[in-house]
Protein backbone atom coordinates (compact mmCIF):
# COMPACT_ATOMS: atom_id res chain seq x y z
CA UNK A 1 0.00 0.00 0.00
CA UNK A 2 1.16 3.72 -1.07
CA UNK A 3 1.66 6.21 1.64
CA UNK A 4 -1.09 8.62 -0.04
CA UNK A 5 -3.63 5.48 0.71
CA UNK A 6 -2.33 5.53 4.52
CA UNK A 7 -2.52 9.26 5.34
CA UNK A 8 -6.03 9.29 3.09
CA UNK A 9 -7.30 7.11 6.68
CA UNK A 10 -6.25 10.14 8.44
CA UNK A 11 -9.04 13.06 9.38
CA UNK A 12 -6.88 16.55 9.41
CA UNK A 13 -8.01 20.02 9.92
CA UNK A 14 -5.14 21.87 7.98
CA UNK A 15 -3.90 25.67 9.21
CA UNK A 16 -3.24 28.25 6.20
CA UNK A 17 -0.31 28.78 7.62
CA UNK A 18 2.45 26.05 7.99
CA UNK A 19 3.66 24.95 11.68
CA UNK A 20 6.98 23.38 10.06
CA UNK A 21 9.56 26.44 9.42
CA UNK A 22 12.57 24.90 8.00
CA UNK A 23 15.55 27.74 7.32
CA UNK A 24 15.93 27.36 4.05
CA UNK A 25 19.18 28.66 3.45
CA UNK A 26 20.08 26.07 5.77
CA UNK A 27 18.45 23.60 3.52
CA UNK A 28 20.62 24.48 1.00
CA UNK A 29 23.56 22.94 1.87
CA UNK A 30 22.33 20.49 4.13
CA UNK A 31 23.88 17.12 3.84
CA UNK A 32 21.75 14.53 3.89
CA UNK A 33 17.81 16.47 3.78
CA UNK A 34 17.24 13.18 6.32
CA UNK A 35 13.35 14.76 6.91
CA UNK A 36 13.19 14.16 2.80
CA UNK A 37 13.16 10.34 3.98
CA UNK A 38 12.31 9.74 7.79
CA UNK A 39 8.94 11.76 7.95
CA UNK A 40 6.44 9.07 8.60
CA UNK A 41 3.59 11.45 5.99
CA UNK A 42 6.37 12.47 3.43
CA UNK A 43 6.13 15.71 4.51
CA UNK A 44 8.84 17.19 3.09
CA UNK A 45 10.61 17.35 -0.99
CA UNK A 46 13.41 19.05 -2.32
CA UNK A 47 12.90 20.81 -5.34
CA UNK A 48 16.15 20.98 -6.80
CA UNK A 49 15.48 23.62 -9.55
CA UNK A 50 14.31 25.97 -6.96
CA UNK A 51 16.46 24.80 -4.58
CA UNK A 52 13.87 24.68 -2.27
CA UNK A 53 12.95 22.40 0.68
CA UNK A 54 8.71 21.95 -0.28
CA UNK A 55 6.79 21.58 3.04
CA UNK A 56 3.66 19.63 2.77
CA UNK A 57 2.38 20.65 6.46
CA UNK A 58 -1.23 19.99 5.90
CA UNK A 59 -0.38 15.44 5.89
CA UNK A 60 1.80 16.23 9.10
CA UNK A 61 1.28 13.56 11.78
CA UNK A 62 2.94 15.96 14.78
CA UNK A 63 5.52 12.97 15.63
CA UNK A 64 8.23 15.20 16.03
CA UNK A 65 10.93 13.31 13.90
CA UNK A 66 11.87 15.93 11.59
CA UNK A 67 12.95 18.41 14.07
CA UNK A 68 14.69 16.18 16.54
CA UNK A 69 16.61 14.55 12.98
CA UNK A 70 17.35 17.62 11.48
CA UNK A 71 21.19 17.80 11.54
CA UNK A 72 21.07 21.30 11.13
CA UNK A 73 19.16 21.64 13.92
CA UNK A 74 17.45 24.54 12.14
CA UNK A 75 13.56 22.90 11.71
CA UNK A 76 11.18 25.53 13.42
CA UNK A 77 8.40 23.06 14.11
CA UNK A 78 5.33 24.24 16.67
CA UNK A 79 2.66 22.52 17.41
CA UNK A 80 -0.64 23.58 15.29
CA UNK A 81 -3.06 25.82 16.56
CA UNK A 82 -5.28 24.05 19.17
CA UNK A 83 -8.47 23.59 16.71
CA UNK A 84 -5.86 22.54 14.18
CA UNK A 85 -3.82 19.55 12.78
CA UNK A 86 -4.27 16.19 12.90
CA UNK A 87 -7.44 13.94 14.71
CA UNK A 88 -7.02 10.52 15.57
CA UNK A 89 -10.13 8.82 15.49
CA UNK A 90 -7.76 5.64 17.14
CA UNK A 91 -5.04 6.14 17.64
CA UNK B 1 -6.29 35.99 33.86
CA UNK B 2 -7.43 37.70 36.99
CA UNK B 3 -5.62 36.76 40.55
CA UNK B 4 -8.95 35.49 41.85
CA UNK B 5 -9.27 33.36 38.77
CA UNK B 6 -6.16 31.87 39.60
CA UNK B 7 -6.07 28.19 40.19
CA UNK B 8 -3.98 25.74 42.54
CA UNK B 9 -2.23 23.92 39.80
CA UNK B 10 -1.96 23.70 36.27
CA UNK B 11 -1.19 20.16 34.30
CA UNK B 12 -0.44 20.74 30.80
CA UNK B 13 -0.97 17.59 28.43
CA UNK B 14 -4.13 15.27 28.57
CA UNK B 15 -2.70 12.06 28.10
CA UNK B 16 -2.41 9.45 31.05
CA UNK B 17 0.11 11.20 33.00
CA UNK B 18 -1.46 14.53 32.98
CA UNK B 19 -5.28 13.11 33.60
CA UNK B 20 -4.26 10.97 36.88
CA UNK B 21 -2.10 13.73 37.92
CA UNK B 22 -5.44 16.05 37.65
CA UNK B 23 -7.46 13.69 38.89
CA UNK B 24 -5.71 12.90 41.89
CA UNK B 25 -5.75 16.66 42.72
CA UNK B 26 -9.18 17.10 42.25
CA UNK B 27 -10.34 14.20 44.25
CA UNK B 28 -8.64 15.96 47.10
CA UNK B 29 -10.40 19.06 46.51
CA UNK B 30 -8.22 21.23 44.95
CA UNK B 31 -9.05 23.19 41.98
CA UNK B 32 -7.29 22.10 38.77
CA UNK B 33 -7.25 23.30 34.92
CA UNK B 34 -5.80 20.47 32.53
CA UNK B 35 -5.02 22.01 28.88
CA UNK B 36 -5.12 19.57 26.06
CA UNK B 37 -4.05 20.37 22.33
CA UNK B 38 -6.11 17.85 21.09
CA UNK B 39 -9.89 18.54 19.93
CA UNK B 40 -10.31 16.32 22.49
CA UNK B 41 -8.20 14.08 25.12
CA UNK B 42 -6.97 11.34 23.09
CA UNK B 43 -7.18 13.00 19.54
CA UNK B 44 -3.16 13.33 19.38
CA UNK B 45 -2.21 9.75 21.04
CA UNK B 46 -0.81 6.76 19.52
CA UNK B 47 -0.02 3.75 21.20
CA UNK B 48 0.31 0.12 20.66
CA UNK B 49 -1.66 -1.35 22.54
CA UNK B 50 -2.37 -2.15 26.43
CA UNK B 51 -2.84 -0.66 29.28
CA UNK B 52 -2.18 -2.51 32.51
CA UNK B 53 -4.96 -3.14 34.97
CA UNK B 54 -3.36 -3.06 38.35
CA UNK B 55 -1.61 0.59 38.15
CA UNK B 56 -4.72 1.84 36.12
CA UNK B 57 -6.66 0.95 39.29
CA UNK B 58 -4.68 2.52 41.29
CA UNK B 59 -6.56 5.98 39.40
CA UNK B 60 -9.40 4.17 38.26
CA UNK B 61 -10.68 1.67 40.92
CA UNK B 62 -13.46 0.88 38.30
CA UNK B 63 -12.47 0.39 34.83
CA UNK B 64 -12.94 -2.86 33.97
CA UNK B 65 -16.30 -2.61 34.24
CA UNK B 66 -16.86 1.30 33.12
CA UNK B 67 -14.08 1.92 30.62
CA UNK B 68 -14.14 1.71 26.74
CA UNK B 69 -11.98 -1.61 26.80
CA UNK B 70 -10.94 -3.78 23.45
CA UNK B 71 -10.04 -7.02 24.76
CA UNK B 72 -8.51 -8.61 27.88
CA UNK B 73 -4.78 -9.85 26.84
CA UNK B 74 -4.65 -13.82 27.23
CA UNK B 75 -1.72 -14.20 24.56
CA UNK B 76 1.37 -12.74 24.87
CA UNK B 77 3.88 -14.21 21.77
CA UNK B 78 7.25 -13.28 20.89
CA UNK B 79 8.26 -14.03 17.33
CA UNK B 80 11.67 -13.78 15.66
CA UNK B 81 11.65 -13.41 12.38
CA UNK B 82 13.94 -14.29 9.79
CA UNK B 83 13.94 -13.30 6.08
CA UNK B 84 11.58 -15.59 5.12
CA UNK B 85 11.04 -18.09 8.78
CA UNK B 86 10.62 -17.04 12.38
CA UNK B 87 10.03 -18.71 15.74
CA UNK B 88 7.43 -18.22 17.69
CA UNK B 89 7.20 -18.67 21.85
CA UNK B 90 3.70 -17.99 23.44
CA UNK B 91 2.91 -17.61 27.11
CA UNK B 92 -1.06 -18.39 27.32
CA UNK B 93 -3.17 -17.90 30.72
CA UNK B 94 -7.03 -18.06 30.29
CA UNK B 95 -7.73 -18.43 33.59
CA UNK B 96 -5.95 -15.29 35.50
CA UNK B 97 -8.09 -11.99 35.87
CA UNK B 98 -6.29 -9.79 33.08
CA UNK B 99 -3.16 -8.25 33.32
CA UNK B 100 -4.06 -5.83 30.59
CA UNK B 101 -6.08 -5.00 28.05
CA UNK B 102 -5.96 -3.69 24.54
CA UNK B 103 -7.79 0.20 24.50
CA UNK B 104 -7.95 2.41 21.66
CA UNK B 105 -6.42 6.17 22.72
CA UNK B 106 -8.88 7.91 21.11
CA UNK B 107 -11.87 6.74 23.31
CA UNK B 108 -9.74 5.40 26.38
CA UNK B 109 -8.08 9.30 26.92
CA UNK B 110 -11.08 10.73 26.38
CA UNK B 111 -12.77 8.24 28.75
CA UNK B 112 -10.55 8.85 31.30
CA UNK B 113 -10.76 13.30 30.70
CA UNK B 114 -14.80 12.66 31.11
CA UNK B 115 -13.89 10.37 34.50
CA UNK B 116 -11.35 13.80 35.67
CA UNK B 117 -14.37 16.22 34.83
CA UNK B 118 -16.73 14.23 36.79
CA UNK B 119 -14.26 14.33 39.61
CA UNK B 120 -14.23 18.18 39.00
CA UNK B 121 -11.03 18.69 36.84
CA UNK B 122 -11.66 21.78 34.75
CA UNK B 123 -10.68 20.90 31.12
CA UNK B 124 -9.80 23.32 28.10
CA UNK B 125 -9.15 21.05 25.25
CA UNK B 126 -8.43 22.50 21.42
CA UNK B 127 -5.69 24.96 23.38
CA UNK B 128 -2.09 24.66 23.09
CA UNK B 129 0.48 25.62 25.66
CA UNK B 130 2.41 27.85 24.09
CA UNK B 131 5.19 28.86 27.20
CA UNK B 132 5.74 28.60 30.65
CA UNK B 133 5.29 32.05 32.39
CA UNK B 134 8.12 32.45 35.42
CA UNK B 135 8.65 35.20 38.10
CA UNK B 136 11.94 35.19 39.61
CA UNK B 137 12.44 31.90 37.60
CA UNK B 138 9.97 30.21 39.39
CA UNK B 139 7.07 29.25 37.06
CA UNK B 140 3.91 30.70 37.77
CA UNK B 141 1.50 29.81 35.18
CA UNK B 142 0.87 29.15 31.34
CA UNK B 143 0.77 31.36 28.29
CA UNK B 144 -2.09 29.55 25.69
CA UNK B 145 -2.92 30.94 22.57
CA UNK B 146 -5.68 33.41 23.78
CA UNK B 147 -4.61 34.17 27.72
CA UNK B 148 -2.51 33.48 30.58
CA UNK B 149 -3.82 30.96 33.04
CA UNK B 150 -1.81 31.55 36.92
CA UNK B 151 -1.52 28.67 39.87
CA UNK B 152 0.72 27.74 42.36
CA UNK B 153 2.96 24.80 40.62
CA UNK B 154 2.13 23.55 37.18
CA UNK B 155 2.98 20.18 36.13
CA UNK B 156 4.11 19.23 32.75
CA UNK B 157 2.57 16.05 31.37
CA UNK B 158 3.17 17.08 27.35
CA UNK B 159 4.32 13.97 26.48
CA UNK B 160 7.30 12.72 24.66
CA UNK B 161 8.08 16.09 22.80
CA UNK B 162 7.61 18.52 25.79
CA UNK B 163 8.57 21.92 24.51
CA UNK B 164 7.85 22.93 27.62
CA UNK B 165 10.34 21.04 29.89
CA UNK B 166 12.99 22.54 27.05
CA UNK B 167 11.97 25.63 27.03
CA UNK B 168 12.73 26.05 30.89
CA UNK B 169 15.89 24.25 30.76
CA UNK B 170 14.66 21.07 32.74
CA UNK B 171 15.23 18.56 29.78
CA UNK B 172 17.87 19.06 27.15
CA UNK B 173 16.87 18.41 23.38
CA UNK B 174 16.31 14.74 22.32
CA UNK B 175 18.72 13.29 20.52
CA UNK B 176 18.13 10.60 18.01
CA UNK B 177 19.44 7.87 19.16
CA UNK B 178 17.35 8.37 22.36
CA UNK B 179 13.89 8.24 20.74
CA UNK B 180 12.05 5.73 18.64
CA UNK B 181 10.13 6.34 15.82
CA UNK B 182 6.78 4.41 15.41
CA UNK B 183 4.34 3.77 12.49
CA UNK B 184 1.11 1.86 12.94
CA UNK B 185 -2.20 0.52 11.16
CA UNK B 186 -5.21 -0.06 12.77
CA UNK B 187 -6.73 -2.78 10.61
CA UNK B 188 -10.16 -3.30 10.34
CA UNK B 189 -11.03 -7.24 10.64
CA UNK B 190 -14.44 -9.46 11.10
CA UNK B 191 -14.16 -10.22 15.44
CA UNK B 192 -14.70 -13.61 13.80
CA UNK B 193 -12.00 -13.86 11.63
CA UNK B 194 -9.75 -12.27 14.49
CA UNK B 195 -11.03 -15.03 17.58
CA UNK B 196 -9.89 -17.92 14.58
CA UNK B 197 -6.69 -16.61 13.48
CA UNK B 198 -5.39 -15.70 16.88
CA UNK B 199 -7.43 -18.86 18.18
CA UNK B 200 -9.20 -16.38 20.82
CA UNK B 201 -12.56 -15.84 22.10
CA UNK B 202 -14.53 -12.82 21.52
CA UNK B 203 -13.22 -10.81 24.52
CA UNK B 204 -9.30 -12.49 24.69
CA UNK B 205 -6.45 -11.09 23.25
CA UNK B 206 -3.07 -11.89 22.13
CA UNK B 207 -0.34 -10.04 22.13
CA UNK B 208 2.49 -10.33 19.34
CA UNK B 209 6.05 -8.72 19.85
CA UNK B 210 8.32 -8.84 16.90
CA UNK B 211 11.75 -9.18 16.37
CA UNK B 212 13.50 -9.33 13.51
CA UNK B 213 12.04 -9.59 10.28
CA UNK B 214 12.72 -6.50 7.94
CA UNK B 215 14.06 -5.09 11.56
CA UNK B 216 16.88 -7.58 11.25
CA UNK B 217 19.92 -5.71 12.77
CA UNK B 218 18.73 -2.67 13.38
CA UNK B 219 17.22 -1.38 16.94
CA UNK B 220 13.65 -1.99 16.48
CA UNK B 221 10.33 -3.90 17.30
CA UNK B 222 7.40 -4.88 15.87
CA UNK B 223 4.18 -5.60 17.71
CA UNK B 224 0.50 -6.50 16.74
CA UNK B 225 -2.47 -6.46 19.18
CA UNK B 226 -6.37 -7.35 18.58
CA UNK B 227 -8.73 -5.38 19.12
CA UNK B 228 -12.49 -6.34 19.19
CA UNK B 229 -13.25 -5.73 15.46
CA UNK B 230 -9.22 -4.39 14.11
CA UNK B 231 -5.94 -5.79 14.70
CA UNK B 232 -2.74 -3.18 15.35
CA UNK B 233 0.05 -3.91 13.69
CA UNK B 234 3.33 -1.32 13.92
CA UNK B 235 6.51 -0.90 14.55
CA UNK B 236 9.19 1.11 16.59
CA UNK B 237 12.66 2.10 15.13
CA UNK B 238 15.05 4.57 17.11
CA UNK B 239 15.48 7.36 15.09
CA UNK B 240 19.47 7.07 14.69
CA UNK B 241 19.12 4.16 12.81
CA UNK B 242 16.65 5.60 10.35
CA UNK B 243 18.81 8.38 10.23
CA UNK B 244 21.83 6.55 9.82
CA UNK B 245 20.23 4.24 6.61
CA UNK B 246 18.14 7.02 5.20
CA UNK B 247 15.24 4.63 5.25
CA UNK B 248 10.89 5.65 5.44
CA UNK B 249 9.94 4.17 8.16
CA UNK B 250 6.34 3.30 6.36
CA UNK B 251 8.30 1.36 4.11
CA UNK B 252 9.85 -1.28 6.87
CA UNK B 253 5.88 -1.75 8.20
CA UNK B 254 4.68 -2.23 4.39
CA UNK B 255 7.97 -5.21 4.65
CA UNK B 256 6.68 -6.50 7.72
CA UNK B 257 3.06 -6.88 7.01
CA UNK B 258 4.23 -8.76 3.89
CA UNK B 259 6.54 -11.69 5.84
CA UNK B 260 5.23 -14.83 5.78
CA UNK B 261 4.31 -15.21 9.15
CA UNK B 262 2.53 -11.67 10.26
CA UNK B 263 0.48 -11.76 6.00
CA UNK B 264 -2.02 -14.41 6.83
CA UNK B 265 -2.80 -12.54 10.00
CA UNK B 266 -4.00 -9.83 8.29
CA UNK B 267 -5.06 -10.64 4.81
CA UNK B 268 -8.29 -9.53 4.21
CA UNK B 269 -8.24 -6.86 6.66
CA UNK B 270 -8.85 -3.00 5.39
CA UNK B 271 -6.77 0.00 6.79
CA UNK B 272 -9.10 2.05 9.30
CA UNK B 273 -6.16 4.46 10.34
CA UNK B 274 -2.33 5.09 10.12
CA UNK B 275 -0.28 7.08 12.63
CA UNK B 276 2.93 7.43 13.94
CA UNK B 277 4.21 8.50 17.06
CA UNK B 278 7.78 9.05 18.71
CA UNK B 279 8.75 6.34 21.90
CA UNK B 280 10.97 7.44 24.59
CA UNK B 281 14.21 5.52 24.66
CA UNK B 282 16.72 7.05 26.66
CA UNK B 283 16.12 5.51 29.78
CA UNK B 284 17.30 5.95 33.55
CA UNK B 285 20.58 7.94 31.89
CA UNK B 286 18.34 10.64 29.75
CA UNK B 287 15.60 11.16 32.65
CA UNK B 288 15.66 14.79 33.22
CA UNK B 289 16.05 17.00 36.03
CA UNK B 290 11.85 16.46 37.72
CA UNK B 291 11.03 19.69 39.40
CA UNK B 292 12.02 23.44 39.62
CA UNK B 293 10.43 26.17 41.47
CA UNK B 294 6.73 25.59 40.59
CA UNK B 295 7.10 22.78 38.01
CA UNK B 296 6.81 18.95 37.70
CA UNK B 297 7.50 16.67 34.50
CA UNK B 298 5.73 13.50 34.79
CA UNK B 299 5.57 10.72 32.10
CA UNK B 300 6.71 10.25 28.54
CA UNK B 301 7.88 14.15 28.87
CA UNK B 302 10.16 12.69 31.71
CA UNK B 303 11.03 9.70 29.63
CA UNK B 304 9.74 7.79 32.13
CA UNK B 305 9.15 4.52 29.39
CA UNK B 306 10.37 1.10 29.94
CA UNK B 307 10.63 0.30 26.28
CA UNK B 308 11.78 -3.36 26.76
CA UNK B 309 8.22 -4.07 28.19
CA UNK B 310 6.26 -1.71 26.06
CA UNK B 311 5.52 -0.09 29.69
CA UNK B 312 4.65 3.71 29.36
CA UNK B 313 1.34 4.14 30.53
CA UNK B 314 1.27 2.81 33.57
CA UNK B 315 5.08 4.91 34.66
CA UNK B 316 2.53 7.76 33.18
CA UNK B 317 -0.18 6.96 35.54
CA UNK B 318 2.16 6.04 38.50
CA UNK B 319 4.43 9.56 37.99
CA UNK B 320 1.22 12.00 36.99
CA UNK B 321 -0.18 10.70 40.40
CA UNK B 322 3.10 10.98 42.71
CA UNK B 323 3.52 14.52 40.58
CA UNK B 324 0.02 14.89 42.20
CA UNK B 325 0.61 13.84 45.86
CA UNK B 326 3.58 16.37 46.09
CA UNK B 327 1.32 19.23 44.74
CA UNK B 328 -0.87 18.51 47.45
CA UNK B 329 1.75 18.23 50.23
CA UNK B 330 3.10 21.75 48.59
CA UNK B 331 -0.76 23.46 48.68
CA UNK B 332 -0.59 22.01 52.26
CA UNK B 333 2.29 23.71 53.12
CA UNK B 334 1.88 26.84 51.07
CA UNK B 335 5.46 26.45 49.95
CA UNK B 336 5.64 25.36 46.14
CA UNK B 337 9.76 25.68 45.82
CA UNK B 338 12.27 23.19 44.64
CA UNK B 339 12.81 22.05 48.18
CA UNK B 340 9.44 20.71 48.50
CA UNK B 341 9.25 19.73 44.89
CA UNK B 342 12.04 17.71 45.75
CA UNK B 343 9.55 15.64 47.36
CA UNK B 344 7.91 14.12 44.05
CA UNK B 345 11.79 12.88 43.08
CA UNK B 346 12.21 11.06 46.08
CA UNK B 347 8.31 9.36 45.44
CA UNK B 348 9.33 8.56 42.27
CA UNK B 349 12.51 6.73 43.13
CA UNK B 350 11.05 4.75 45.89
CA UNK B 351 8.40 3.55 43.10
CA UNK B 352 8.41 0.74 40.57
CA UNK B 353 9.10 3.61 38.07
CA UNK B 354 12.52 4.97 38.53
CA UNK B 355 13.70 1.41 39.85
CA UNK B 356 12.27 -0.46 36.60
CA UNK B 357 14.42 1.96 34.41
CA UNK B 358 17.52 1.81 37.06
CA UNK B 359 17.34 -1.94 36.58
CA UNK B 360 17.67 -1.58 32.42
CA UNK B 361 20.07 1.85 32.53
CA UNK B 362 22.91 -0.02 30.27
CA UNK B 363 20.11 -1.34 28.45
CA UNK B 364 20.10 0.86 24.90
CA UNK B 365 23.69 1.33 25.62
CA UNK B 366 24.45 -2.38 24.80
CA UNK B 367 21.76 -2.70 22.13
CA UNK B 368 23.30 0.28 20.43
CA UNK B 369 26.97 -1.31 20.43
CA UNK B 370 25.58 -4.95 19.56
CA UNK B 371 22.93 -4.78 17.39
CA UNK B 372 24.46 -6.55 14.97
CA UNK B 373 24.60 -9.24 17.34
CA UNK B 374 21.59 -9.59 19.50
CA UNK B 375 19.63 -8.20 17.16
CA UNK B 376 20.83 -9.66 13.80
CA UNK B 377 23.02 -12.65 14.28
CA UNK B 378 21.66 -14.90 17.48
CA UNK B 379 18.23 -13.89 16.01
CA UNK B 380 18.89 -15.42 12.83
CA UNK B 381 20.93 -18.44 14.96
CA UNK B 382 17.38 -19.18 16.64
CA UNK B 383 16.10 -19.53 13.07
CA UNK B 384 19.15 -21.52 11.62
CA UNK B 385 18.63 -23.78 14.91
CA UNK B 386 14.91 -24.98 14.47
CA UNK B 387 15.50 -25.32 10.68
CA UNK B 388 18.11 -27.96 10.94
CA UNK B 389 16.58 -29.28 14.01
CA UNK B 390 13.52 -29.91 12.22
CA UNK B 391 14.55 -31.05 9.07
CA UNK B 392 14.62 -34.91 8.08
CA UNK B 393 16.78 -35.22 5.16
CA UNK B 394 18.59 -38.36 6.16
CA UNK B 395 21.65 -36.59 6.72
CA UNK B 396 22.63 -38.14 10.39
CA UNK B 397 22.08 -35.88 13.26
CA UNK B 398 25.18 -35.42 14.63
CA UNK B 399 26.86 -34.59 11.32
CA UNK B 400 24.17 -31.74 11.56
CA UNK B 401 25.02 -30.77 14.70
CA UNK B 402 28.52 -30.21 14.01
CA UNK B 403 27.41 -28.43 10.97
CA UNK B 404 25.53 -26.07 12.94
CA UNK B 405 28.46 -25.38 15.44
CA UNK B 406 30.84 -25.08 12.85
CA UNK B 407 28.65 -22.09 10.77
CA UNK B 408 28.02 -21.01 14.35
CA UNK B 409 31.50 -20.19 14.78
CA UNK B 410 32.63 -20.01 11.45
CA UNK B 411 30.29 -17.15 10.34
CA UNK B 412 31.15 -14.73 13.35
CA UNK B 413 34.45 -13.92 14.51
CA UNK B 414 35.88 -15.88 17.82
CA UNK B 415 36.82 -12.60 19.02
CA UNK B 416 33.29 -10.82 18.20
CA UNK B 417 31.47 -13.77 19.88
CA UNK B 418 33.72 -13.36 23.38
CA UNK B 419 32.87 -9.79 23.15
CA UNK B 420 29.13 -10.75 22.77
CA UNK B 421 29.30 -12.73 25.61
CA UNK B 422 31.24 -10.40 27.63
CA UNK B 423 28.40 -8.05 26.90
CA UNK B 424 25.55 -10.28 27.33
CA UNK B 425 27.33 -11.05 31.24
CA UNK B 426 27.49 -7.00 31.70
CA UNK B 427 23.87 -6.57 30.64
CA UNK B 428 22.61 -9.39 32.78
CA UNK B 429 24.65 -8.06 35.85
CA UNK B 430 23.50 -4.57 35.31
CA UNK B 431 19.54 -5.54 35.38
CA UNK B 432 20.25 -8.49 38.14
CA UNK B 433 22.65 -6.83 40.73
CA UNK B 434 21.29 -5.19 43.84
CA UNK B 435 21.77 -1.71 44.65
C1 LIG C 1 3.77 3.04 19.06
C2 LIG C 1 3.70 3.08 20.54
C3 LIG C 1 3.33 1.95 21.24
C4 LIG C 1 3.22 2.00 22.62
N1 LIG C 1 2.72 0.90 23.26
C5 LIG C 1 2.47 0.97 24.58
C6 LIG C 1 1.78 -0.08 25.24
O1 LIG C 1 1.37 -1.06 24.63
N2 LIG C 1 1.56 0.03 26.58
C7 LIG C 1 1.97 1.13 27.27
O2 LIG C 1 1.73 1.17 28.48
N3 LIG C 1 2.61 2.14 26.68
C8 LIG C 1 2.85 2.09 25.34
N4 LIG C 1 3.46 3.16 24.72
C9 LIG C 1 3.91 4.31 25.51
C10 LIG C 1 2.74 5.19 25.96
O3 LIG C 1 1.90 5.48 24.88
C11 LIG C 1 3.26 6.49 26.56
O4 LIG C 1 4.28 6.22 27.48
C12 LIG C 1 2.14 7.25 27.27
O5 LIG C 1 1.13 7.61 26.39
C13 LIG C 1 2.69 8.48 27.95
O6 LIG C 1 1.65 9.22 28.53
P1 LIG C 1 1.80 10.78 28.77
O7 LIG C 1 0.52 11.20 29.38
O8 LIG C 1 3.07 11.06 29.45
O9 LIG C 1 1.98 11.40 27.31
P2 LIG C 1 0.96 11.43 26.09
O10 LIG C 1 0.07 10.26 26.11
O11 LIG C 1 1.79 11.66 24.88
O12 LIG C 1 0.09 12.73 26.36
C14 LIG C 1 0.60 14.01 26.25
C15 LIG C 1 -0.55 14.96 25.99
O13 LIG C 1 -0.12 16.30 26.04
C16 LIG C 1 -0.71 17.04 25.00
N5 LIG C 1 0.18 18.18 24.75
C17 LIG C 1 1.47 18.17 24.36
N6 LIG C 1 1.98 19.41 24.31
C18 LIG C 1 0.98 20.25 24.69
C19 LIG C 1 0.91 21.66 24.82
N7 LIG C 1 1.96 22.45 24.60
N8 LIG C 1 -0.28 22.20 25.22
C20 LIG C 1 -1.36 21.41 25.46
N9 LIG C 1 -1.32 20.06 25.35
C21 LIG C 1 -0.16 19.49 24.97
C22 LIG C 1 -0.80 16.05 23.87
O14 LIG C 1 -1.77 16.42 22.90
C23 LIG C 1 -1.18 14.77 24.62
O15 LIG C 1 -2.56 14.62 24.76
C24 LIG C 1 3.58 3.16 23.33
C25 LIG C 1 3.97 4.30 22.63
C26 LIG C 1 4.01 4.28 21.25
C27 LIG C 1 4.37 5.53 20.52
S1 LIG D 1 17.25 18.05 7.58
FE1 LIG D 1 16.94 20.16 8.34
S2 LIG D 1 18.43 21.40 7.21
FE2 LIG D 1 18.28 19.43 6.16
S3 LIG D 1 16.77 19.77 4.55
FE3 LIG D 1 15.64 18.97 6.31
S4 LIG D 1 14.97 20.78 7.45
FE4 LIG D 1 16.54 21.46 6.02
S1 LIG E 1 6.34 16.04 12.80
FE1 LIG E 1 6.52 13.94 12.00
S2 LIG E 1 4.90 13.80 10.48
FE2 LIG E 1 5.18 15.98 10.88
S3 LIG E 1 6.65 16.64 9.36
FE3 LIG E 1 7.84 16.10 11.15
S4 LIG E 1 8.42 13.96 10.83
FE4 LIG E 1 6.76 14.42 9.40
Amino acid sequence: MVLEDKLFTVKYTPDTVSHLTPDNEMCKICTNRICTKICPANVYEWDETHQKLIVNFENCLECGACRIACVKQSLKWEYPKGTKGVTFKLG
Amino acid sequence: MTENKKTDVIVVGAGPAGISCAITIARAGKKVVLIERGSFAGSKNVFGGAIYTQPTKEIFPDFETSAPLERRNVEHKFAILGEDDSTVVSYKNKTETAGSYTVIRAKFDRWMAEEAKKAGVYLVEKTVVKELLTENSKVTGVRTELEDYCADIVILADGVNSLLAKQIGLREDIQPKDVALSVKEVIKLDKNIINDRFNISDDEGCIYEIFGGPMLGMLGLGFMYTNRNSITIGLGITLSELVERGIRPYDMLEELKKHPTIAPLIKGGELEEYSAHLIPEGGYNKVPKLFADGVMIAGDAAMLVNNLHWEGTNLAMISGKLAAETALEALNKNDFSAKTLRLYEEKLKNSFVMKDLKTYKDLMDIAHKKSDAFLDYYLRTVNGFFKMFTSVDSVPKRQKYYNFVGTFFKERKFMNIISDIWHGIRLLWSILKWY
